[in-house]
């Protein structure tokens, strides 16, 4: 490290303006970036690490501002700065690239014209004397094939990993000093993540730039930052050399998020802080789970016993031999946009002239068994999330049979079938539990409204009953049963969620990702919920994720799944332990591995 | 793009044909007798017996029907029975008067509401914000007919500065030579300014009555939608590239803004082109608002079809070139060819 530092982060305070008054979203942070070194901010949904780096690009909305403290970037106080000083800085000194690429490029604007925006503001006339060919060049940096076509490309034409360089190279393009790499790699698949995130090292390792790396992923951080700074609360907690913080974490809150980090050569339970991880061992300490839940945020419990309710597979022992779920050769065949337009389908004027068709699921054939729990993993566009809702019959398949519990239900009408009584026996959870809940509807109304379409319980106070036990089940506070979505945290949602989806008892729940929103700690306290679920209730799980680690912990059995196919196929430890298939070892590979030793 | 043009105009053909029919039968279905209307209150019973023969209101409904889509086919509307000229002469007259005025309204109106919406976005609860609110407010919420009236109060009969509300002209001047229908447009073809400045000072007054009216929706929605493309992710990142302000706002933000605001202004045009009778009855305007209305109190049908199926027609043109200014702005669009 340099004597004095790129960038002085000293004393921040960042308050923004609300409806109730003053929030401090950051308190007093001290961070230091050297030359060429890279930092990472760690810390979970709300922690403040966005914060704090708008604070020093200055771009914080309107509600928001530096309260106290000092921000110093080589030589020049940022919050001393006039506005068209800042917007010198931005993109020429200090840039960024954004979660969420795709919405964060202008949707109806060329991507070589928005390139040339940046170049047009920072650049000299005199230096440039063609700008789209800087811009194309900016392109070929960030290793995008055939640059020049891709100049002329809008954003919703590109993949997400394609719209991440482009703003990569947006961010580039006048080589600045500082990157502020916010979660750059959420929402993108393993092995776009490490493409993603090797690029980044290699053109600042190249440049010799410095780089904030802002992620909630401490196996991101660790793999690629020098130093980490690790953030709770608006405060941080911890600041230490990479290498030393995960090697002996100081602050209880790093141990705490390090433990809840799932990977190799753990068990579920092993994920959760210690005391709990003891309470969850034995399972008579419901009461005191309960009460426990009550007082606190309603994160901690996970604790489920025998569900009292009595168990609806009375056919249990003759169903043994064969598959709860059962699919052969399934396959959904779209046809490519443009192919056969409506009209001419309508009047049969022209005959279909060798439909182009894409196919989605390929022939793919699986079995669950009751109480087991399977894992369809792979990435998006592998067809994963259409195979799971040809299950639920949300989707027509286009041939192929789904055999539940000894009845061919791919035959059966989606909307016949949302009223047979068979349809309360397969549930889903869904991905994004805020947006799976409707706004309008309180918990209690969500979590009762399957039992109200498909559920013998009738009366007011006997749904009541019924909601309260699900809710105890699932380690939701009873009390919070008659708030709104918006009112509750994000595990607390997907409790809800949860509920949903067990109300009626059902033998197949399928998981649609349904961490992929949450913290790494509340993950954590969900996945051991299911678990937990599954094991008193004696339901199988169809789980689809695109974490390996998750899947790890929680399935029996995984299905590996590519463009359609089934690549590979079989128990857990022996598919990611080793895997036959190169695919899947790529996938294996492509996740970043934090050196962790969990005492 | 043709190919586009060619399968919506396709698309429209049964909503045109229900159109037709659903007119058809409300008018018929409509309390009051035509023959006993065109008789006069004097007549006998025979004699509306015998015009009612005449005008073939005795045979079964199918068959007139049959007999209206065929002349329909043939381009004839039919003819009013008020004024005895054929339904289609008369609204190709009234229509540009319409359009003249209903064009220019929406132009005064968006000309004030898109950049007093797009500066109460930018500047939220700034005097410009609450500017905004209380025209549109005002705006809104008084009729046209009382704005229209105030107008004439203060510029005719006070000041005097603009002509009496009489129609499209001065009595002094002739029309000019149609070729569009437009009399502004007309007039500067032939070179007559005169007429132009005639035409205008008559147009001015009905357009800015519609403008007040019509200012609420445009820059509500302009406000709204500017607010919203403001908060996205990617005018986050053009600020944090560093691009400057008016950049951020007009090439970033505005573009991506515009597309409700479209999608309002064509609700906004085509309810205003048929339904500002208000206006057209204050100012005396030859337009086909009035003509319909007066048409329907006199169980005149053949001017009443002609005019929903005008306006229907009218539709289907307004939306096709509204999709075609969504797929010039927004390129996502396009590939729903």
């Amino acid at each position: 490290m340099t004597a004095q530092p790129l960038l002085d982060v000293s004393d921040l305070t960042v308050e923004f303006t609300t409806r109730r008054g003053i929030v401090k979203a950051v308190q007093h942070v001290n961070i230091s970036v050297g030359k060429g070194e890279t930092v990472g901010i760690v810390g979970e949904s709300g922690s403040g690490k966005s914060v704090t780096s708008y604070a020093v690009m200055r771009i914080l909305d309107r509600a928001g501002r530096i309260a106290e403290g000092s921000v110093m970037f080589s030589g020049i106080d940022v919050k001393a700065a006039t506005e068209s000083q800042m917007r010198d800085l931005r993109g020429r000194e200090v840039s960024m690239i954004f979660q969420n690429p795709r919405a964060a490029l202008n949707p109806i604007r060329k991507v070589g014209h928005q390139i040339e925006d940046v170049l047009r503001q920072h650049v000299q006339q005199a230096q440039v004397t063609d700008r789209g060919e800087t811009a194309i060049e900016a392109l070929e940096q960030v290793k995008i094939a055939r640059p020049r076509e891709r100049y002329h490309a809008y954003p919703f034409e590109l993949s997400g990993g394609m719209c991440q360089r482009v703003v990569i190279a947006l961010a580039l393009a006048c080589n600045p000093q500082l990157l502020i790499a916010d979660e750059p790699t959420t929402g993108l698949d393993v092995t776009t993540q490490k493409a993603v995130m090797d690029l980044i090292v290699e053109l600042t390792r190249r440049r010799a730039m410095s780089t904030i790396l802002i992620t909630h992923d401490l196996g991101l951080a660790a793999a690629y930052c020098d130093r980490v700074v690790v953030m709770e609360k608006g405060r941080v907690v911890e600041t230490a050399k990479s290498a030393d913080i995960f090697a002996a974490p100081q602050h209880d809150y790093t141990k705490k998020l390090m433990r809840a980090t799932p990977r190799i050569g753990v068990s579920l339970r092993d994920l959760l802080p210690e005391e709990e991880a003891l309470s969850s061992a034995s399972p008579r300490a419901r009461g005191e789970a309960d009460v426990r839940s009550a007082a606190g945020e309603g994160d901690s419990p996970h604790t489920v016993l025998a569900d009292t309710a009595p168990h609806p597979n009375p056919l249990r022992a003759s169903e043994q031999t064969q598959p709860l779920l059962l699919v052969e050769k399934l396959v959904k065949e779209y046809p490519r946009q443009g192919a056969g337009s409506v009209l001419t389908r309508l009047f049969g004027r022209k005959p279909p002239v060798e439909e182009e068709i894409f196919r989605a699921v390929d022939g793919i054939s699986f079995s669950i068994d009751h109480g087991e729990s399977v894992g369809l993993v792979g990435e998006s566009g592998c067809g994963k999330s259409t195979t799971s809702m040809m299950v639920m019959r949300l989707l027509d398949q286009t041939s192929g049979r789904i055999v539940f519990d000894g009845e061919d239900v791919g035959g059966i009408m989606p909307q016949s079938f949302a009223r047979l009584p068979r349809r309360s026996q397969i549930q889903m959870v869904f991905q994004d539990p805020t947006d799976s809940l409707n706004p309008r509807f309180t918990a209690a109304r969500a979590i009762a409204d399957p039992i109200m379409q498909l559920g013998d319980i009738r009366g007011r106070d006997a749904l009541r009953d019924r909601c309260e036990e699900l809710a105890r089940l699932v380690g939701l506070p009873v009390n919070l049963l008659d708030r709104f979505p918006h009112q509750l945290s994000g595990g607390q949602k997907a409790r809800v969620g949860i509920a949903r989806a067990i109300a009626l008892h059902p033998k197949l729940v399928i998981l649609d990702e349904p961490t992929a929103a949450l913290d790494v700690s509340v993950q954590a306290v969900v996945l051991n919920l299911l678990q937990d679920l599954k094991q008193s209730m004696g339901m199988s799980y169809l789980f689809v994720s695109h974490d390996l680690n998750v899947v790890r912990l929680l399935c029996d059995r995984v299905i590996v799944m590519r463009s359609g196919r089934i690549v590979e196929q079989g128990t857990s430890e022996h598919v990611l332990g080793n895997p036959q298939d190169a695919y899947t070892r790529e996938l294996l590979t492509a996740i970043p591995h934090p050196p962790l030793p969990v005492a | 793009m043709l190919t586009l043009i060619g399968k919506r105009l396709l698309f429209a053909i049964p909503s045109l044909i229900g159109v037709v029919i659903v007119t058809f039968l409300l008018t018929r279905a409509l309390p009051g007798d035509p023959a006993a209307y065109f008789a006069g209150p004097a007549a006998t019973k025979e004699a509306v017996d015998q015009i009612r023969k005449k005008l073939g209101f005795d045979k079964p409904l199918i068959e007139q029907f049959v007999r209206y889509t065929n002349d329909l086919a043939h381009g004839d509307l039919g003819t009013s029975l008020t004024t005895g000229q054929p339904v289609a002469a008369e609204l190709r007259n009234r229509l540009p008067a319409s359009a003249e005025l209903t064009l220019l309204g929406l132009v005064v109106s968006i000309v004030i509401a898109i950049p007093l919406g797009v500066l109460a976005a930018t500047r939220p609860g700034s005097w410009i914000d609450h500017l905004c609110r209380v025209t549109t407010t005002a705006g809104v919420s008084l009729p046209v007919f009382f704005t229209g009236l105030v107008l004439v109060y203060v510029f005719y009969f006070r000041l005097g500065w603009s002509p009496a509300p009489l129609g499209r002209l001065d009595v002094f001047y002739s029309a000019p030579p149609t070729v569009t229908g437009f009399y502004l447009i007309d007039a500067l073809i032939a070179r007559d300014f005169e007429a132009f400045r005639s035409a205008f000072s008559q147009l001015i007054l009905p357009a800015v009555t519609l403008a007040i009216f019509s200012l609420a929706p445009i820059a509500r929605m302009t406000r709204a939608s500017m607010l919203a493309v403001l908060a996205s992710d990617f005018v986050r990142t053009a600020r944090a590239s560093g691009l400057s302000p008016g950049k951020v706002i007009v090439t970033y933000a505005f573009r991506n803004a515009m597309l409700p605001v479209i999608t309002t202004l064509s609700m906004v045009f085509s309810f205003l082109l048929g339904a500002n009778v208000l206006v057209e009855k204050v100012f005396a305007w030859p337009g086909i608002g009035s003509y319909a209305v007066e048409a329907l109190i006199a169980s005149d049908f053949a001017p009443v079809q002609g005019f929903v199926l005008t306006m229907a027609v009218m539709y289907v043109l307004l939306n096709l070139l509204i999709d075609i200014l969504y797929g010039v702005i927004d390129p996502r669009v396009r590939l729903e060819g």
